[in-house]
């Protein structure tokens, strides 16, 4: 080119003929392969526009030459992974839940699987530890208001508590205060009774007019013990483990109204599969019987 | 040396017939710049103690290298029996008779400390040892120009080669380097990878092509890499890559003993003369051998320089000119500082010393790290516990008022043969031990070499319940030999 090259007289480089305030820019290119490089970063980018779906539109975007889709990829690692569990699950699902626990590897497949249902599906309600709130059972220990074998941890999550289903698990406890069946002395009775037979601090006068009450009023749900029933969802009265708190306070809070808890039936919700896998988890928690 | 060239290396002497070199030293002080086209040099061919010992050290390197993973050792029916094998799939590093599981790798740290302390006490009593000798980028760069010796020629040979217009011959020796190199890279990247797998089979696997594709990917890599660093960048490797030399920098003192040229003596430099006067002038006869046999093309004359690896090939240059023109040898020497400052006073030299107050703290520290380890590998336990307390619920009441606490118990059997344990309970009274899936607690099986993972609940009665919480012992033992692990964890309850 014909202009006049400067040159700086200090280092002898070309000046690009820029000057600020006597400060002379000095003509220093970038390194050939980094520029080459440079180059090569954008052929490459364009290459990309067109294979890849690159370039958003007003409702769509571009789709590139080969159809490439990462919604796709991740349809098919889905469809991947079902497919390898297929081999697990196509037994679980026709297999008796005895068979399966029976059998190592279908057990470990269920622990893990139940648990990864459990999560997504129980513990908003019973906690991620299966700890239970007030209301909500613990499911680790040792007591079962519907009993804890495995076939029965099976048909409440198939109907649920008091559910929409029609073979839900339905039990009713009068509001023996609300409605007025028993005086609030009577109550007060029973209440110490039943402190008494969970083996609490209790007033022995009290709670052996109580022992009358709970004979006729209680005894046929709760057993004559307070052992309770599993048939009819009748909770044991003479443990340690309360739903609802077992102190003075909450005893005749529970007597005076009754409490109803709700479960959602999970038959159509979840497959037959799954409820396997979340019955054996349950169970495995170290309270099943 | 036969009696003709005996006397023709007597009258050398005499005449002084030394050849003075045109050689410019490509990275002498004034030509360095921040960015500068690489300028090729050609190192010529020297001769004498040190290249002899450089030799030695590249045939001990070299065939540590590759036969290394070759060695066998005996571990048993259950192991490999490779006494060098790195087993990524297992998970497992094998060292003769030590094997590391992946959570002991604090041994590879002592082992890294260890080697970083080594060098530090080396450079601190000879300079760059590690550089100019020991290097795999020395080694191998030296291994490939001395391949481009055997086939261009020493240095002027391979200076009128490239200089040559394209002939036949030309193409036929530049070709024939080429692919000698490729191939020394090929069988570098090649033993690469038998440290990470069996090394018969793999290389049965590696040429009927069964070997996995990353063995042949990585082999195509070092390959690569072995012969752009050693054939094409090799000086600027050290220059410009490696952080060493910067450090190193840090690590000489005065008392180091360091390759350098002794100005006091060499100067004022002067060609060789007949019958010329030694007392008005310095030794250096400014024949410029120092600068022909420099890998890194330099001119020791100038001083102490970063680019400098110290592997002496100068001085084995200049010795052979001194003995040719009759002065004391040692113009360019392993020297220090001191020294150089003592006889530029006018003092005697000292002998170096070597115990001084830096390499007896880095000797201290490598002992110290040494016995840590030794003591680590010697107690090293074949059974390890790991013992997870469960989160969520921290405890459960059972229906009777006892406490339930939930224990995941990851047994590790470091043996090569299947074990059984029992598990027990310290310090924690009245309580009743499960174990998941097994009756009782003492059919707790183990696979040879692997982890097993057990599921225990501990549960007490409502009045052994602790107020909070109470520590206690997990006792594992093994029912073959007795051998007993105890690991503390801790049980929790309801706080009172």
């Amino acid at each position: 080119m014909a202009h006049n090259v400067e040159k700086d007289d200090v280092t002898g480089i070309e000046t690009t003929g820029h000057e600020w305030d006597g400060i002379k820019e000095l003509n220093n290119p970038l390194p050939r392969w980094w520029l080459w490089t440079f180059y090569a970063c954008i052929i490459w980018a364009v290459g990309y526009w067109v294979v890849y779906p690159t370039w958003p539109l007003i409702s769509s975007h571009t789709k590139g030459m080969i159809g490439y889709s990462s919604r796709q990829d991740v349809v098919d690692k889905i469809a991947e992974a079902k497919a390898a569990q297929a081999q697990y699950l196509d037994r679980i699902e026709v297999a008796s839940l005895a068979d399966i626990r029976a059998d190592t590897e279908l057990l470990n497949f269920s622990l893990a699987g139940g648990k990864s249902a459990f999560a997504v599906n129980c513990s908003q309600c019973h906690g991620q530890g299966a700890q239970g709130f007030v209301g909500y059972p613990n499911l680790n220990d040792d007591d079962w208001i519907w009993g804890g074998t495995p076939e029965e941890i099976s048909a409440t999550i198939h109907y649920g508590i008091r559910s929409a289903h029609d073979d839900t698990r339905y039990s009713v406890m009068p509001a023996f205060g609300k409605d007025g069946l028993l005086e609030r002395q009577q109550i007060n009775q029973v209440v110490e009774y039943v402190l008494k037979i969970s083996g609490q601090e209790h007033d022995e006068a009290t709670a052996s007019e109580g022992q009358t009450v709970f004979a006729e009023q209680c005894s046929s749900c709760h057993g004559d013990t307070g052992q309770g029933l599993h048939d009819l969802g009748a909770p044991r009265l003479s443990d340690a483990i309360w739903l609802y708190g077992g102190d003075r306070q909450a005893l005749r809070e529970t007597v005076t109204n009754a409490r109803f808890g709700v479960m959602p039936d999970w038959t159509n919700r979840l497959d037959e599969a799954t409820i396997k896998q979340l019955a054996i988890y349950v169970h495995s928690l170290g309270g099943g019987e | 040396m036969d009696q003709a060239s005996q006397a023709a290396s007597q009258a050398n002497v005499s005449s002084a017939n030394v050849e003075t070199i045109d050689v410019d030293a490509v990275n002498k002080k004034e030509e360095r710049s921040l960015y500068k086209a690489r300028v090729k040099i050609y190192p010529k061919r020297a001769k004498g103690v040190f290249r002899k010992l450089k030799w030695l050290v590249m045939a001990a390197t070299l065939a540590v290298y590759y036969l290394a993973p070759w060695i066998r050792w005996d571990r048993g029916p259950n192991a490999p029996d490779q006494a060098i094998l790195i087993d990524f799939p297992a998970r497992r590093f094998y060292f003769f008779f030590i094997e590391i599981w992946p959570e002991e790798v604090y041994y590879l740290t002592g082992l890294l400390i260890i080697a970083a302390l080594g060098l530090f006490l080396v450079t601190s009593l000879a300079g760059r040892v590690w550089c100019g000798y020991t290097c795999p980028q020395t080694v191998w760069t030296d291994l490939f120009i001395w391949v481009e010796r055997l086939v261009e020629g020493d240095r002027s040979a391979r200076i009128r080669l490239d200089k040559a217009p394209l002939s036949v011959n030309k193409i036929a020796r530049k070709t024939t380097k080429h692919v000698l190199w490729i191939l020394i890279g090929m069988a570098t990247g090649g033993a690469w990878i038998f440290y990470f797998a069996d090394a018969p089979t793999l290389l049965v696997d590696l040429f009927t092509f069964q070997a996995p594709i990353v063995a042949y990917s990585t082999v195509a890599i070092l390959a690569g890499c072995t012969y752009v660093f050693g054939g094409m960048m090799r000086e600027q490797v050290c220059t410009y890559m490696c952080p060493w030399p910067r450090i190193q920098g840090a690590l000489v003192d005065e008392e180091s003993l360091i390759v350098s040229y002794k100005d006091d003596r060499g100067e004022q430099r002067a060609p060789f003369r007949k019958n010329m006067d030694w007392d008005t002038r310095g030794d250096c006869i400014d024949c410029n051998q120092c600068v022909a046999v420099c890998p890194m093309g330099i001119d020791i004359r100038d001083g102490q320089q970063l680019e400098c690896i110290h592997c002496a090939l100068c001085i084995d240059a200049c010795d052979e000119v001194m003995t040719r023109i009759n002065r004391p040898l040692n113009l360019i020497s392993y020297d220090t500082y001191v020294n150089h400052e003592r006889r530029a006073a006018g003092q005697p030299e000292q002998k170096p010393r070597i115990f001084r107050a830096r390499t007896v703290i880095y000797a201290a520290l490598i002992a110290i790290v040494g016995l840590i380890m030794l003591a680590a590998l010697i107690t090293r336990s074949t059974l390890d516990i790991n013992i997870l307390h469960d989160r969520n619920p921290l405890f459960v009441k059972l229906s009777d008022g006892g406490i339930r606490n939930g224990y995941t118990i990851k047994i590790l059997n470091k043996q090569h043969e299947i074990r059984r344990f029992e598990i027990a309970i310290e310090g924690l009274e009245n309580a009743l031990i499960s174990v998941v899936g097994q009756e009782g607690t003492s059919g707790l099986t183990v696979p040879a070499d692997r982890l097993a993972q057990f599921r225990v609940f501990v549960s007490v009665p409502a009045a052994n319940a602790p107020d909070g919480r109470e520590d206690f012992n997990f006792v594992v033992t093994d029912l073959a030999d007795g051998n007993r692990a105890i690991n503390d964890t801790v049980f929790r309850g309801p706080e009172q």
